[in-house]
């Protein structure tokens, strides 16, 4: 069991045709003395959905924390092992994580707009970045991400309007618009449906479809079905160890791994 | 059998049961109405305490700012004035103006010939009077040689039995004799002696006169200090507070530091004072009475509140403002400068109002570095010695005279409508930026 747990590539994937994106190795993360991430050896490719699900608890997030370096921000945390981005190590000491950030966007659980209008929500990143020179510039790039977050139809008429104000699955979406209105190439999903209701988690799960075509998206997801419709790969996480990464079609149809099995029919988790 | 006692015990024990219920309930009901009627109790006395304050203190001081006025007719004698007929302005400064307006008052009542007499009839004018006819000849030199209508001080003693706070009738060694009042009366009857609005009271410093004594140099004298204070505290404080709450690592040494601005929040002001006498006095020289070194005392003073306040409002920014902006790629300073600190600024700019007011109304340890000296001029500048609005009701309510009780209670009325203002400020400017998240 063990030995299968440490080598989850045992069965090729197609990862050989595709461009990997991100790839860790190895990785371990510590919360003080506590090992909340076991040696985990992970693809991630390009235009992929890649799903994380698993039980509470079994490091899904901290790994996908680790991904944009939001675990620098956690006291006491310490990260080990390699993570890298297009070939390049994340945690190279010289590479500033403000950069990294700008190239890896992160949607989190809760929507968490800024208490600012709509339009400052999405223009606040490409503004820190420098990516616009005039007003026209950034009014495209506000238009342009707010019509990929498949939001512009609903806000348009109120952009000035507070970004609070909208709706649980509004906000969300206008995070994303946020996220990605700084170009990402990798957007990390940290359970981005968790906290909204069947309707507006279709939306959003529609459009996560639809960014892949433009970027390469991890999510972490509760749902075993939001894993199914919207990913084409998943790992599977457990106790901070990863029991087995797959396809999703064939993760779902055949488990290769009890745990996964017993996690997927709900035995467990 | 057993069925047979169920159904025989079953409705005593449900009775006893719900016996048991309501007792246990109105006990329940009596301790909540026990406990509203102590609340009400405890607000109506509080608010009876207040009332009480605010009855005696304006009762007492608002004839503070009306003051009895002499309206005579002046002969501008040049012989008086200007003997060399010069117009010379050094001679025009010397001259002996008060003769000019006792003249007048000589004219009114030609009966009083005795020295004592006359003695008398000259205290009913304040001595500000010189001062007054100085001016309005050194405005206008024509008016030399002219008799002019001018409205001039009268005495604190006439003034107090004008607004009633000495009796009408002469008592044995008291302050008024009855000639004192006989003449009173006969200027009131020809409405030459009447009450007006007491402007000195707020153009002018403090004087041992409280007929011409004003709040006036104590009021700049704060409004230095307060300057000071502001310009010190609120960035101070509220750098400090970004500091530690959102760049200092969490370890023993910021601990400690934690401890003792709270510890620092707790001590006495006047060991601040003590404080600001040994540094900023002693040690670095600094001019004793000014305000500069009051506001440097009450910087000291208000910097653990204020610290405290605006690191309790940078708390309470919800954490997810901080994740969303730095996965958005923004530093840390961006996150705190961008987000953070506009979130916090209604609850940190509330803590700084009500640490300022708190300084505008200390005592304390302004007497330690000196501010409690007797000062006439208007300070014009942090560096002036100078007293503060505090300090003067301390130092008038220290009085003997009778009018400057009146004038204690109209300075403490205008500390609190100062202090009023600083509190309507801060809720405004607390209702203005909150924002919902």
């Amino acid at each position: 069991m063990n030995s299968f747990a440490n080598t989850p590539h045992s069965k090729p994937l197609e990862t050989d045709r595709r461009m990997v994106k991100v790839s860790a190795r190895d990785v371990c993360v510590r919360y003080g003395d506590k090992l909340a991430l076991k040696h985990v050896d992970l693809d991630m490719e390009c235009n992929q959905v890649t799903a994380l699900i698993g039980p509470s608890g079994c490091g899904k997030s901290t790994f996908l924390r680790c991904i944009n370096r939001m675990n620098d921000l956690i006291e006491g945390a310490s990260v080990s092992g390699s993570l890298m981005l297009d070939g390049q190590d994340i945690y190279d000491r010289e590479l500033d994580p403000v950069l990294l950030r700008a190239r890896v966007g992160m949607v989190f659980q809760k929507p968490n707009p800024f208490p600012k209008s709509i339009y400052e929500n999405v223009a606040y990143g490409p503004r820190i970045h420098g990516m616009a020179n005039t007003r026209d510039e950034l009014d495209e790039i506000v238009m342009t991400s707010l019509e990929k977050a498949g939001l512009l139809a609903e806000v348009k008429d109120r952009l000035e309007e507070s970004g609070t104000g909208l709706s649980g699955g509004q906000q969300q979406r206008l995070c994303i618009a946020r996220a990605i209105a700084v170009s990402p190439e990798v957007i990390l999903m940290d359970e981005p449906c968790s906290a909204l209701d069947p309707i507006a988690t279709a939306k959003v799960e529609e459009l996560i479809d639809e960014l892949r075509q433009n970027f390469t998206i991890v999510i972490v997801t509760h749902s075993m079905q939001q894993a199914a419709r919207v990913s084409q790969k998943t790992a599977f996480f457990h106790l901070g160890e990863l029991i087995e990464v797959g396809e999703t079609e064939e993760m779902f149809t055949t488990p290769r791994h009890s745990l996964t099995q017993g996690y997927i029919t709900g035995r467990f988790g | 059998m057993t069925e047979m006692s169920q159904t025989v015990t079953a409705p005593t024990d449900a009775a006893a049961r719900k016996a048991r219920q309501d007792a246990r309930l109105r006990k329940r009901h009596a301790a909540e109405r026990r406990f509203r009627a102590l609340g009400i109790a405890s607000i109506i006395i509080a608010l009876t305490f207040l009332g009480l304050l605010f009855t005696t203190i304006i009762g007492k001081g608002y004839t503070a700012f009306m003051q009895s006025h002499l309206t005579l007719e002046v002969y501008f004698d040049p012989a008086e004035i200007d003997p060399a007929g010069t117009r010379d302005p050094q001679a025009l400064a010397t001259a002996n103006y008060i003769a000019l307006a006792r003249q007048s008052l000589q004219d009114l009542f030609p009966e009083a010939t005795s020295r004592n007499d006359r003695r008398q009839m000259n205290a009913l004018l304040s001595v500000g009077a010189d001062l007054e006819l100085r001016r309005m000849v050194e405005a206008n030199p024509e008016i030399i040689g002219t008799t002019q209508r001018v409205v001039l001080p009268a005495s604190a003693d006439v003034d107090m039995v004008v607004k009633g706070h000495i009796g009408r009738d002469a008592v044995e060694g008291g302050r008024v004799s009855q000639q004192q009042l006989d003449w009173i009366a006969h200027l009131e009857a020809q409405d030459m002696l009447a009450l007006q609005f007491n402007t000195r009271f707020f153009t002018a410093g403090d004087s041992r006169e409280p007929e011409l004594a004003g709040i006036k140099g104590a009021v700049m004298g704060s409004f230095y200090a307060m300057l000071v204070t502001v310009a010190l505290s609120f960035p101070l404080g509220v750098a400090t507070a970004i500091y530690l709450e959102e760049f200092a690592p969490k370890n023993r040494w910021t601990d400690l530091i934690e401890v003792n601005i709270n510890n620092l929040a707790a001590v006495p002001s006047i060991v601040f004072g003590l404080l600001g006498l040994a540094v900023f006095l002693q040690f670095f020289n600094l001019p004793r009475s000014a305000p500069l070194v009051g506001g440097l005392v009450l910087t000291l003073m208000s910097l653990p509140t204020i610290i405290i306040a605006s690191r309790a409002a940078l708390k309470a920014v919800p954490p997810s403002i901080r994740q969303a902006a730095t996965g958005l790629g923004a530093s840390k300073l961006q996150v705190v400068l961008h987000h953070v600190l506009p979130l916090a600024m209604p609850g940190i700019l509330t803590g700084t109002i009500i640490a300022l007011a708190q300084a505008l109304g200390e005592t304390a340890p302004l007497l330690m570095i000196g501010m409690v000296a007797f000062v006439v001029d208007i300070p014009g500048g942090p560096f002036d010695p100078a007293t503060a609005l505090p300090v003067q009701i301390f130092l008038w309510a220290d009085a003997p005279e009778r009018a400057f009780v009146e004038r204690t209670s109209a300075a403490i009325i205008v500390l609190l409508g100062f202090l009023a203002v600083m509190n309507i400020v801060a809720i405004i400017l607390r209702k203005k930026f909150e924002r919902r998240w």
